[in-house]
């Protein structure tokens, strides 16, 4: 009831959310604006506000609101489109007056070699598909700065809801080309147990949530994984990846909504790569993008080159810090491009022009343009590019062949892990499935240890 | 090999499906003049034929304007244009709740969900099945029929594959069974997929049609080209028998087959029913079939907890009792999730089906 009296009334109420007095606009209102303007401008307007009497002000739940006389619709999208920070140009050199978070000649190296090791991994991995080795592989080429300089600029402490075009931040964290290639052939050193597809990795040493198929649905896990660390007093957040398309699923926006208000340390990584699958982003939105999106919710955000190392790195440095220090969740839209088809089950010349891939595979390969840097400071040679692409592949030819001839999990871990212990119903379709595994072996597969 | 595995699976799947079944005289007849073609291929044409004859008829979902991850939308965005026929966002509950408002407006809303899998309702939160269960399956009933959304219907893939795992293998039609106001429907075959797809669009009520993805590419048969329709609710005898009824839906019914084949070199006869429509269902047929042979086994893929087979079961048990000569059986998959190196374990096999029919028929 005392709620609803003060809805109507123009003079603030006297609670402690809306502290302001007598012709009272000054608390609530005041604030933000001084926020958000910048210097003189912000005064004047505060000034402004302040002279007018309070029934020009609507004094309503949340925040007080202005009256102008004059009706004017927001526009559907604002006349020009947010910026993108971005630290390096095409060539690799810093840009002059550009901003960034310092990386050390370690950290820089490693962000590298790991770049080129996700390329190898992609190369190899797609070409064992092609051959039948494994039934499913998704690269994440174009994506490379994504992957590794975002999970470069977190501690391990930080727990990471993944999509699926995201193995870097797995590599970056130390999941070996052994570990990845178990998975992908679905043996019993897999920490799946073989019973999802290929590249649904996942990893509790290394803070990393098992991926899942549907679009989506990890972002709001992610959200109230951040509130338990909140709680538990955590030098930590989580962070989330998705895709474009990933934007239009009801969870996301639950996400962000939730965010917000629990005050949430966490930061919604949105991977926009111009397609999902077939469909490109002006069929799956009419905003600018996701960025405008976070804003909207209530969400400080940013667009960034997402194929630029130096950006994703400083970008995610910095909304770290905002995320775990304020306690408040942080949307990066980093911009990029998904240079390889959608999986091994799509042809995107299809749907897009071979010009337009080409163009995003040479003149923006982030790889090529963080080694520019990374060689223009004297910490990397061609001797090195060499020796590593040659170590690593022979490497990761090597985990594929242990991975390919290691056995399958054994047929009792079918029926584990659907409960904390196997249920009553369980064993006895064991039982019977053992019955008639001896009656007719040969239905089934030989390299399943029965 | 997994793959190797699912290649022989396949394998055997497609020997059974390409040379169909022997089906009732109505599609006999109509059988004559078509052409061979695939399970897409006969969807394709009849989502063809649905917009041609209706200009109320709307296709759309993600990814379907350059042909689907399916292949089974290809070239309709050409045809009928972009109004009619569109890619949506990422969101099958927007697609489903879009999809109910246009059809209660009295257009022919065929929407597509790009796997089964991701109509599911508690693995995940944002899927439609509020939208469905809550708004399509009620909108008649809750307004005393001031309003409906008949003209919908939902296409969407379901079922093992070979290589799916968790997320694109599954078959959730016992949850849609659950929810009076829906028809379920399931074809096994290109040309009962063709007639089946157009009388649910054409039906003055929603429904869900789940398509064998397996047979798509797989499934060969004869399928007339002309606009025709088969009819739901009501279920097919494929082969008269006498020991023991079959009853099955979609792809499990090429497994069935086989099954039916091995029992009748060992001298048993198989009544093979195909159900077709899952809710409502011809409980006749399959009531007049058992109380011939006294025997009844159910196969499905999903899970046998809770799954179709388990409502087929209790309503015989009811109706059939006194007639009965053996408990009825069940051949179904685990009650496990789908399982990626386990596919062919958690499968509902042929000779599991076979020893479940000598067991029964010599209990
Ligand atoms: C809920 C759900 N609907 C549909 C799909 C099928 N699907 C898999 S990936 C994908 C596109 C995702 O695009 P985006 O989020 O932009 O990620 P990207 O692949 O570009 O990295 C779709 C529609 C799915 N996996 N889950
Ligand atoms: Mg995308």
């Amino acid at each position: 009831m005392a709620s609803l009296a003060a809805f109507g009334r123009s003079i603030c109420p006297t609670s402690p959310l809306f502290p302001a007095p007598a012709c009272g606009n000054l608390g609530s209102l005041l604030r933000p604006v001084r926020h958000h303007g910048s210097g003189e401008a912000a005064g004047e307007a505060v000034l402004q506000v302040d002279n007018r009497c309070s029934d020009q002000v609507l004094d309503f739940p949340g925040g007080k609101v202005m009256f102008v006389p004059e009706m004017r619709f927001l526009p559907g999208s604002p006349n020009e489109r947010i910026n993108c920070y971005r630290v390096l140009d095409e060539n690799g050199q810093t840009i002059s007056g550009s901003r960034f978070q310092e990386v050390s000649k370690e950290v820089a190296i490693k962000m590298y070699s790991d770049m080129v090791t996700l390329q190898i991994m992609d190369t190899v991995f797609y070409e064992a598909q092609r051959q039948g080795r494994i039934s499913f592989y998704l690269t994440s080429n174009g994506e490379e700065a994504i992957n590794v300089a975002s999970a470069a600029a977190l501690t391990m402490d930080d727990i990471v809801f993944p999509q699926y075009r995201e193995p870097g931040v797995l590599l970056w964290r130390g999941f070996t080309l052994q570990e990845f290639a178990n998975q992908c052939f679905g043996n019993k050193l897999d920490y799946g147990k073989g019973r999802q597809m290929p590249i649904h990795y996942g990893s509790s040493r290394l803070n990393y949530f098992t991926v899942s198929s549907p679009i989506a649905t990890q972002i709001p896990h992610a959200v109230g994984a951040a509130y338990s660390l909140k709680m538990d007093g955590k030098n930590a957040c989580t962070i989330t990846y998705f895709g474009d398309g990933g934007t239009s699923e009801g969870d996301f926006h639950a996400a962000l909504n939730f965010a917000a208000v629990m005050e949430s340390p966490v930061i919604f990584f949105c991977r926009n790569n111009g397609w999902a699958i077939s469909t490109p982003t002006a069929e799956q939105f009419r905003s600018d993008g996701a960025v405008v999106r976070g804003q909207a919710y209530g969400i400080h955000s940013i667009r960034i080159d997402g194929n630029d190392a130096l950006a994703v790195y400083s970008a995610v440095h910095a909304a770290r810090e905002m995320a775990v220090h304020d306690c408040r969740p942080v949307l990066v839209e980093a911009l990029t491009y998904r240079a390889g088809h959608h999986s091994t089950s799509d042809d995107s010349t299809k749907y897009r022009s071979t010009d337009e891939i080409q163009h995003w595979k040479t003149a923006r390969d982030p790889v090529s343009r963080f080694r520019n840097w990374v060689e223009g400071n004297g910490w990397w040679s061609e001797a090195a590019e060499v020796e590593h692409r040659s170590s690593t592949r022979k490497e990761l030819l090597q985990a594929i062949q242990v991975a390919e001839r290691a056995e399958k999990p054994p047929l009792s871990e079918l029926f584990t892990d659907v409960y904390d212990r196997v249920p009553s119903n369980l064993w006895e379709q064991e039982k019977s499935l053992r019955e008639t595994i001896k009656k007719h072996p040969k239905d089934y597969p030989s390299d399943v240890p029965v | 090999m997994a793959t190797a595995m699912a290649v022989r699976a396949l394998g055997k799947r497609a020997s059974i499906a390409a040379r169909g079944f022997s089906s009732s005289c109505e599609t006999e007849k109509a059988a004559k003049d078509g052409k061979p073609i695939n399970l897409f291929s006969a969807i394709n044409q009849a989502l063809h034929i649905a917009l041609d004859t209706d200009p109320r008829a709307y296709v759309f979902g993600e990814d379907i304007r350059f042909g689907g991850v399916f292949r089974c939308t290809t070239g309709l965005f050409d045809r009928f244009g972009r109004s009619r026929v569109f890619n949506t966002p990422l969101c099958e509950q927007g697609i489903v709740g879009f999809a109910i408002g246009l059809a209660a407006m009295g257009n022919r809303a065929i929407a597509e969900i790009q796997f089964a899998d991701y109509i599911y309702p508690a693995f995940d939160q944002a899927f439609p099945f509020n939208v469905i269960v809550n708004e399509a399956a009620k909108f008649r009933y809750r307004s005393g029929n001031e309003f409906n959304c008949g003209g919908l219907t939902i296409r969407t893939p379901y079922g093992a594959v070979g290589h799916g795992g968790h997320y694109h293998s599954q078959s959730p039609e016992s949850f849609f069974c659950h929810v009076p106001g829906l028809k379920v429907v399931i074809p096994r075959s290109p040309r009962q997929a063709k007639g089946l797809l157009l009388s649910c669009i054409r039906d003055p009520n929603p429904s869900i049609f789940f398509e064998p993805k397996w047979l798509y590419r797989l499934a060969v048969e004869e399928v007339p080209e002309h606009d025709y329709m088969l009819p739901l609710s009501e279920a097919e005898v494929i082969h008269q028998g006498s020991d023991i009824t079959l009853v099955g839906w979609g792809a499990q019914l090429s497994v069935l087959e086989q099954a039916c084949v091995e029992a009748a070199k060992e001298g048993i006869s198989c009544e093979l029913i195909d159900l077709r429509t899952l809710i409502p269902w011809d409980k006749e047929t399959v009531e007049a079939s058992v109380r011939k042979t006294g025997k009844l086994l159910v196969s499905h893929e999903a899970p046998v907890t809770g799954g179709f087979g388990a409502e087929i079961s209790a309503s015989i048990a009811e109706s059939c009792f006194l007639r009965l000569e053996a408990p009825v059986a069940r051949i179904c998959g685990l009650d496990t999730p789908f399982p990626l190196v386990y596919e062919q374990f958690y499968m509902p096999t042929k000779n599991k089906i076979l020893d479940a029919i000598k067991a029964t028929v010599n209990y």
